[in-house]
């Protein structure tokens, strides 16, 4: 799997922009389900068709976006603002290497004449450096998008990598629609758009495939690390089932259900309660005339830097645990 | 669950019997005089919508008015068989206030309608109710107050909005509790001599300019499209209409008319204003992004081109803050592709915006366009 | 008036019923609600619907009246030796929870209390002022052993304070937000029973309203009704609101009508034509935005329906120590059935935003 990851990690694809990644995760997927279509918003939909009548509709989403970063002005000696798509830490981004969807490579400089030094500086007091001299002559254009530029690294049986954030959950989920064999329900895999700007994709797929349930697949923090926030989640404990975050309250039938299906495919599995931070499952849950929802959430250290660390055993963890799910009946 | 059939939204209105002779229709500056003169606050929008069910009727060939009160119309294609169906949107409200309460003393407590900054309201004359009783909101003299009072912003709890009533039981028979008010500024077009540019100064521009544009649009055509049209209420308190008109309209596409801030002005400090987000004089506003939508780059690029090529200027807002009713009707259904085309104002949300006559001139030009040349291949992936 | 208004709502605040695990709610609704209607049914997220069929031709006109079931509270997030951390579930307001009766519900029900550490264990910058929420502890009195058998992360805490009848016909209780509201649909049922109807009436108690409106939008757009009223509560009125006297209402006053974007107009002016016919008192409540209540979420379900809000006055709201009048309750339920029971095929046609 660790190539399909480090593939999928090292794209382009900020919130807006998602036609390459969209396009390489329908060549990875080709040939696998019933049909594969792209939605008004631009949500990859793949959906494996029902075998068995007491089989339910189950959404499976993970979001193709990344949070990047959008130029909103070039200044005199070619220097660009820029203003963020989604969350992006500004205690990230000083420093760092982005790249726009033409592969042109750029570097977030900060300005040093601050009016509080004392302050965490805002995106506002950064700016983007392509290697331009003047206006006329800085290759960008105002709503020019650009993501974080950074190859992803092993250590052990951690990967560290930009954007795990989501697309490990869309390894996952490639992985799960490859290793499918049997399964008696209808799986929509959905690869989401602008999720990071406030779910805005999933929300919309889910009306359009009025599913049984939902289930995101995507990243969690983790309280492993020195000073961490007070939360039960670990590198290497194996996926973390959501109970609560922001927005959510994940439907109870489900998380006892995901943990039911952990211990069954001998998969160790962690609770989680995330203050901070939602998925693709809130929005669906309130489509239409509602629809269960859950997350099967990987344990990640530094969300929404260039270095977001997950550990491949969780990784795999969470392909047997959905494999598993979607191997036997669902009932809620 | 029991399902059942739902008949029709109620208040179809038939076709007249003589369409009347198309011809280019230009922006109207006495209609968008007595839009922006109107009193309309989100959630309060009659006054306006009788303005739009009057104007329009003429020229479309349904027109109806929803739950929420948005008014729904459709002009239908020239040639209707697979027309694309495009949602255009303006929203008829405005910001402004709600009267909560009455004082002692007979002066009207209010509470803010939508996004108004407290900076803009002291010293300010408005018109509350119905019958638009006047009033001001008064301010503490400069004499009493010591200068650190006179440096400290004042909140709108604090202040009240006078009508002369001498008491309570005199301010409860004037003005009842829920009643709205507005800024009282009479629209103006202002000129710069002879050729000079133009300007229109009033309240509310954000957004009867886009009410003016829908009309002027309706007016015209006919078009290869089937333009469905809303007037939206509610858009300043959480683009609620537009949510609920993208839900039955079910569009391929949507364009939100709206206005959008130009804050062009100069940096105290001598620095480039980087933050302007658009700017008078440059043409009508083109979103890519704003807080609560991305366009759809489709859209985006077909509006460009057409403006290129018939030479029109235009502009593209700076990605940031802010949202239009597009945001909402992205969100409807199963998505809907949109884009935002808006006219450049100053000081929106303010007793007085200020636009230019050139880049409403500009913005209508390039709708109309927009609706004369759409088929189904803007929209090919 | 058969319905013991008192002895119902304190069953209604006793059930925990926290935001996405409201079941112990419904189950005391259900039993209350089956007697008095024709048809019920609980949907995907657990909203619960209860319907007086009317008498009219089909397809009849839909009348939702909602009131939302679940309760705010805490949960478990980890266990800390012999403490747990926890949580919010909704709005919960941390100045009244040092020292608050809680009770862990985990492999069964433990009494538990939430203590605020002394000053000396918090890091400086939190010792002043009151102690947040992620500071504080709860304590059941196990030893770490035994309670890590019995409570787990994702467990619910509620509270446990009991109601406590007051002067004036006045009770003291929790989740009166929004249990006093359910009380009142049952009052109107209890009303509507043995009148005829045209309409079909539907009493819904919503789920996840506290979290984001989430069974309230979901449930409308299920149910499509032509008109919609949510039933909520509001500020009461007391010396610790004084400065917001323009906000607060006084208990014993009846219910606060909506008015403002998120009320239609049409439905405002019918329900104080149905207040001054039926002779209940009323006070108006001005609401120039969002109005806090299902209705927000309800009035944007599909292509848009008219909502109305009436709002029963409560003290202390999202305390433990809710107060309520119960006469509110009683003409809040009252209202809403002579509306109910005024509604003809005629109405719809008839009404109007101008």
């Amino acid at each position: 799997m660790k190539p399909l990851i480090k593939k999928l990690v090292e794209s382009y694809g900020p919130s807006g922009s998602e036609d390459q990644i969209r396009e390489l995760v329908r060549d990875e997927i080709r040939g696998l389900p019933d049909y594969i279509t792209v939605d008004p918003l631009g949500n990859l939909i793949a959906v494996v068709k029902k075998k068995a009548k007491s089989g339910k509709k189950v959404i499976l989403s993970a979001h193709l976006d990344e949070i990047g970063f959008v130029v909103s002005h070039i200044d005199e000696r070619g220097f660009a603002r820029m203003q963020p798509f989604g969350g992006v830490n500004p205690l990230a981004c000083v420093g760092g290497r982005v790249r726009f969807a033409d592969g042109r490579l750029g570097v977030i400089g900060l300005d040093a004449r601050r009016d509080d030094l004392g302050k965490i500086p805002a995106l506002s007091e950064m700016y983007l450096d392509v290697g331009a001299t003047s206006r006329a002559d800085c290759p960008l254009k105002v709503g020019d998008a650009a993501g974080f530029w950074r190859p992803m690294a092993e250590l052990g049986e951690r990967l560290v990598a930009k954007s795990l954030d989501d697309r490990i959950g869309v390894a996952i989920l490639i992985e799960t629609l490859r290793a499918l064999k049997r399964t008696p329900h209808e799986v929509a895999f959905v690869f989401s758009v602008q999720e990071e700007v406030g779910l805005r994709g999933a929300g919309v797929a889910a009306f359009g495939l009025d599913a049984d349930l939902g289930i995101a697949v995507d990243v969690t923090r983790t309280g492993d690390t020195p000073n961490g926030v007070k939360m039960d989640v670990s590198l290497g404990r194996g996926p973390a089932i959501k109970v609560r975050d922001t927005n959510l309250v994940a439907d109870p039938r489900i998380k006892n259900l995901l943990l039911q299906r952990a211990s069954e495919a001998g998969v160790p599995a962690q609770l989680e309660i995330l203050e901070g931070g939602s998925t693709d499952a809130s929005a669906m849950q309130i489509a239409r005339g509602g629809v269960p929802a859950g997350c099967v959430s990987i344990p990640t250290r530094n969300i929404h830097t260039p270095s977001e660390m997950v550990d491949y055993r969780d990784v795999q963890g969470s392909v047997k645990l959905l494999l598993e799910l979607l191997q036997k009946p669902i009932e809620l | 669950m029991p399902t059942r059939a739902r008949p029709r939204a109620r208040q179809a209105k038939a076709a007249p019997a003589v369409r009347p002779v198309s011809k280019p229709a230009r922006p109207d500056v006495e209609l968008l005089r007595v839009l922006s003169n109107a009193a309309a606050v989100s959630g309060d929008e009659g006054a306006v919508r009788r303005m739009v069910l009057e104007a329009i009727r003429p020229h479309v060939d349904e027109v109806k008015v929803d739950a929420l009160g948005n008014v729904l119309a459709v002009k239908r294609a020239a040639r209707r068989r697979a027309a694309p169906r495009l949602l255009l949107a303006a929203h008829m409200d405005e910001v402004g206030f709600m009267i909560v309460d009455h004082d002692t003393d007979g002066s009207l407590r209010f509470e803010v309608v939508g996004g108004v900054s407290e900076r803009v309201l002291l010293g300010k004359a408005v018109l509350v109710g119905p019958r638009r009783l006047p009033g001001v909101i008064g301010a503490a003299p400069v004499h009493l107050l010591g200068s650190e009072r006179l440096e400290m912003v004042v909140r709108p709890g604090q202040m009240r909005i006078d009508i002369g009533a001498g008491n309570q039981d005199a301010a409860r028979r004037q003005a009842a509790v829920g009643e709205r008010a507005t800024f009282a500024t009479e629209f103006a077009v202002l000129e710069a001599g002879e050729g000079g540019a133009m300007a229109l100064r009033g309240k509310a521009l954000d957004d009867r300019l886009g009410c003016a544009s829908l009309i002027g649009l309706l007016r015209g055509g006919p078009y290869p499209v089937e333009l469905h049209a809303a007037f939206t209420v509610q858009e300043e308190v959480g683009l609620r209409g537009a949510r609920v008109a993208g839900y039955a309209v079910e569009p391929q596409a949507a364009i939100a008319l709206d206005c959008t801030p130009a804050n062009d002005l100069p940096d105290s400090r001598g620095r480039e204003n980087t933050q302007y987000n658009a700017r008078l004089g440059q043409g009508p506003v083109i979103y890519l992004a704003d807080a609560r939508t991305i366009s759809d780059r489709r859209l985006v690029d077909y509006l460009r081109r057409l403006a290129e090529d018939a030479h029109l200027p235009y502009q593209i807002r700076q990605p940031g803050g802010g949202g239009t009713d597009a945001g909402a009707i992205q969100q409807t259904r199963a998505g809907v592709p949109v884009v935002s085309v808006s006219v450049p104002a100053r000081y929106l949300h303010s007793p007085a915006a200020l636009a230019r006559t050139a880049d409403w001139e500009n913005s209508f030009r390039l709708l109309t366009l927009a609706l004369e040349r759409y088929d189904a291949r803007v929209l090919k992936r | 008036m058969t319905v013991d208004v008192l002895a119902h709502v304190k069953a209604l605040s006793s059930p925990p019923g926290l935001s996405g695990y409201e079941e112990p709610a419904r189950t005391v609704i259900r039993s209350a609600w089956e007697p008095l209607t024709d048809e019920q049914h609980a949907d995907r997220l657990g909203t619960y619907w209860a319907v007086r069929r009317g008498q009219g031709a089909p397809p009849r006109p839909r009348l939702m009246l909602a009131a939302h079931m679940d309760a705010i509270g805490l949960m478990v997030t980890r266990r800390e030796g012999e403490f747990l951390r926890v949580a919010n579930i909704g709005g919960i307001d941390p100045r009244v929870l040092p020292g608050q009766l809680v009770t862990v519900h985990g492999r069964q029900d433990l009494p538990a209390v939430v203590v605020a550490p002394p000053p000396f264990l918090l890091p400086k910058a939190k010792r002043d002022n009151v102690t947040p929420l992620a500071e504080l502890l709860v304590d059941t009195g196990l030893p770490a052993e035994r309670l890590a058998q019995l409570a787990h992360t994702g467990d619910l805490v509620s509270f446990a304070q009991p109601p406590v009848e007051l002067l004036n016909e006045q009770l003291a209780a929790k989740s009166l937000d929004n249990r006093a509201s359910v009380a009142a649909l049952t009052v109107c049922l209890e009303a509507l029973q043995g009148r005829p109807l045209v309409w079909d009436v539907y009493a819904v108690a919503t789920v996840q309203e506290e979290v984001g409106l989430r069974g309230a939008g979901t449930s409308a757009y299920s149910l499509q009704p032509d008109l919609a009223v949510a039933v909520d509560v509001t500020y009461g009125s007391d010396a610790a609101t004084r400065e917001f006297a323009h906000r607060t209402f006084p208990l014993g006053g009846g219910p606060a009508l909506g008015l403002g974007p998120n009320i239609h107009a049409g439905l405002f002016a019918a329900f104080k034509a149905c207040a001054a016919r039926a002779e209940i008192p009323y006070t108006i409540e001005a609401m120039p935005g969002h109005s806090g209540t299902d209705a927000f979420a309800i009035q944007v379900a599909r292509a848009g329906i008219p909502t109305m809000v009436l709002s029963i006055p409560v003290r202390n709201m999202h305390t433990p120590v809710e107060v309520v009048a119960l006469k509110d309750i009683a003409r809040t339920g009252r209202l809403l059935a002579e509306f109910a029971a005024s509604l003809d095929d005629q109405f719809m046609a008839g009404l109007t935003l101008d």
